[in-house]
């Protein structure tokens, strides 16, 4: 039987250190807040040289903050077991009695926490110095869509978490390779759908690709160029959020096992 | 008193790097008592740590049964969890960015403690291990014993029935060796019942402190009895400190006959050996075949077997 306080105490404790510990480094400021302003400051430039329609700011602006959680998906969760193991925080986790999932758990909902702290921030100075303008018809569905996003987003980082945890350095590298090509593939910059129908149906594994565009839709309304209607955005992004979960308790498991037959959990630097 | 630990024919190999199979584990069988403290001595690569990470649900034996409170390590992991802790020396675990009452706290978590009970736990740990005033600084600040002092009260904030200790003095000043030391005998003392396993490669920590204690060298127990009783194995023997100046095949000197254990040192211009010797007599073959080879006596004494001995005698050479 699952002791739910246990695993409530331990989604807390490691969320903790995620959510407290790193607004104590207040380089994160210009790391997470000025840097993706850059970015995001480059598009919109060249949006307006071209004469883009202003919608298109708009849509930088977003996609811009919500680079933060892609790369808080691929580095704070999807690589965090293989920084566990190398400073042997991994073996406690593992020899503790509360589930693993609840240590994902806490990674994820500490991530989400700092990360949404950063994104706003972002979306803030981003509306404020480009004039952003906005037709939020539904603040509610707005809502929901974001966090549903981030459910499915984080749900395939513990997925990821746990695939990585069994190849270590080398799944670290496929990390950095990942980057790039799904600012590309998830539309981080323009209207997925410019694609073509089909490639950005296929990006859609990659959760940010359904919730961008559907948060974009709700945001700027048929300005947006939506890929598939708001709704099916969202009923599709809460199948593969259930996926993914379930994927990355049995993922975790067999990766457990496969760790203390082979001995992965316990050697380093692999 | 019924076993807290029973190790039965345990094998653990592992894929050895591209040079074939590495044994780590040979056919080990040991058991500890409820309420022991027992040790495992041996040098670096014996296969202490790879025991204990069995011990710890961590890694799967190859072949073998080890049982914990009872439970199998292999198919009742959920039952064996909630009632052992670990630590190593050397790994601190935790965030240097996090207090050390904060990671502590995080720890205590993982073992579903309420937060009230966990920051009693910790209060009075901090104070046992002189690190009160320590609690509200971030890890990364604070000394390498310190960062060790937290680290065993992590171990022991979850009062756990049985421990293991992975070499937890390791690389430690004597103070915080000793602050270390007196707590692990108090612990024993008081817990009526908890279980210690200590791996040390410090044969004076696994003297002072160990109900039993096991030899272990090349993942193979050389032997398991009480410090006292391993001790009385040398009876027999005699063990000298010979202190001489630098000759040439000093290494040599172990193959003499009558020598059954050697050990070199070398402090400064002088080398200090000691030898584990059958009969008293052999130690005047040894100085005149140092003599022989140009070394020059400077002292000699006779001393009591220790632990250290013990290892010279079984395995041949000494841990360092």
């Amino acid at each position: 039987m699952i002791d739910w306080r246990l695993q409530c105490r331990a989604i807390y404790g490691r969320a903790y250190p995620r959510a407290i510990g790193a607004l104590r480094e207040p380089s994160w400021m210009f790391f997470d807040i000025f840097l993706p302003l850059l970015s995001i400051s480059a598009f919109i430039f060249y949006y307006r040289a071209l004469g883009a329609p202003a919608v298109y700011e708009g849509f930088v602006v977003i996609g811009g903050a919500m680079t933060a959680f892609w790369l808080s998906v691929m580095w704070g969760m999807a690589t965090q077991f293989y920084w566990e193991k190398e400073t042997g925080n991994l073996e406690l986790y593992m020899m503790a009695p509360m589930s693993k999932m609840s240590i994902l758990a806490g990674m994820a909902l500490g991530g989400m926490f700092l990360t949404s702290v950063r994104a706003i921030s972002t979306i803030v100075l981003g509306v404020i110095i480009f004039q952003v303008q906005m037709q939020l018809t539904s603040p509610l569905l707005l809502v929901f869509a974001f966090i549903i996003t981030l459910i499915a987003l984080y749900g395939m980082g513990m997925l990821f978490s746990s695939l990585y945890m069994f190849w270590g350095r080398g799944a670290w590298h496929l990390s950095n390779l990942m980057q790039e090509p799904i600012y590309l593939v998830s539309g981080f910059y323009f209207p997925v759908k410019q694609l073509g129908f089909y490639v950005a149906m296929a990006a859609s594994i990659i959760p940010i690709t359904l919730g961008l565009d559907s948060m974009r839709q709700i945001l700027f309304g048929a300005g947006a160029n939506g890929l598939l209607p708001v709704v099916e955005e969202i009923a599709i992004l809460c199948v593969v959020a259930v996926v993914f979960i379930i994927a990355a308790w049995y993922s975790l498991r067999h990766m457990e096992y496969l760790g203390k037959k082979e001995g992965r959990l316990v050697l380093r630097s692999q | 008193m019924s076993d807290a630990i029973e190790v039965k024919s345990v094998t653990r190999v592992f894929g050895g790097n591209g040079k074939g199979p590495a044994k780590a584990l040979d056919d080990v069988s040991l058991s500890v008592k409820e309420g022991e403290l027992f040790g495992l001595l041996g040098p670096n690569g014996a296969g202490k740590t790879t025991l204990i990470k069995i011990l710890a649900t961590l890694l799967l034996p190859s072949s073998g049964q080890v049982k914990v409170l009872g439970y199998d390590v292999e198919k009742e992991v959920d039952k064996i969890r909630p009632r052992i802790n670990m630590v190593s020396g050397g790994d601190v675990g935790g965030y240097g960015l996090l207090t050390v009452r904060e990671n502590l706290w995080m720890f205590s978590q993982f073992y579903g403690i309420p937060t009230k009970e966990a920051n009693e736990r910790i209060d009075h740990l901090l104070k046992l291990f002189a690190l009160d005033d320590k609690s509200n600084a971030k890890v990364r600040t604070i000394s390498t014993g310190q960062k060790q002092k937290m680290n065993v009260i992590r171990g022991f904030v979850t009062e756990p029935d049985v421990i293991y200790l992975d070499e937890p003095t390791l690389g430690l000043d004597v103070n915080a060796s000793f602050a270390i030391r007196t707590y692990l005998r108090k612990w024993v003392k008081e817990q009526k019942g908890k279980t210690m396993l200590l791996t040390t490669h410090y044969m004076v920590e696994a003297d002072e402190l160990c109900d039993r204690v096991a030899i272990i060298d090349k993942g193979k127990i050389l032997a398991c009895d009480t410090p006292i009783n391993l001790k009385r194995m040398l009876r027999r023997s005699s063990t000298f400190d010979v202190e001489t100046t630098i000759f040439p095949e000093i290494e040599s000197m172990g193959r003499l006959a009558g020598v059954e254990g050697f050990q070199v040192k070398q402090l400064g211009d002088k080398v200090v050996t000691r030898y584990v010797v059958e009969q008293e007599s052999v130690i005047a073959d040894v100085i005149s075949a140092i003599q022989s080879k140009g070394g020059k006596l400077t002292s000699l004494s006779k001393t009591e077997p220790t632990l250290e001995d013990v290892f010279i005698h079984l395995v041949g050479r000494g841990l360092e």
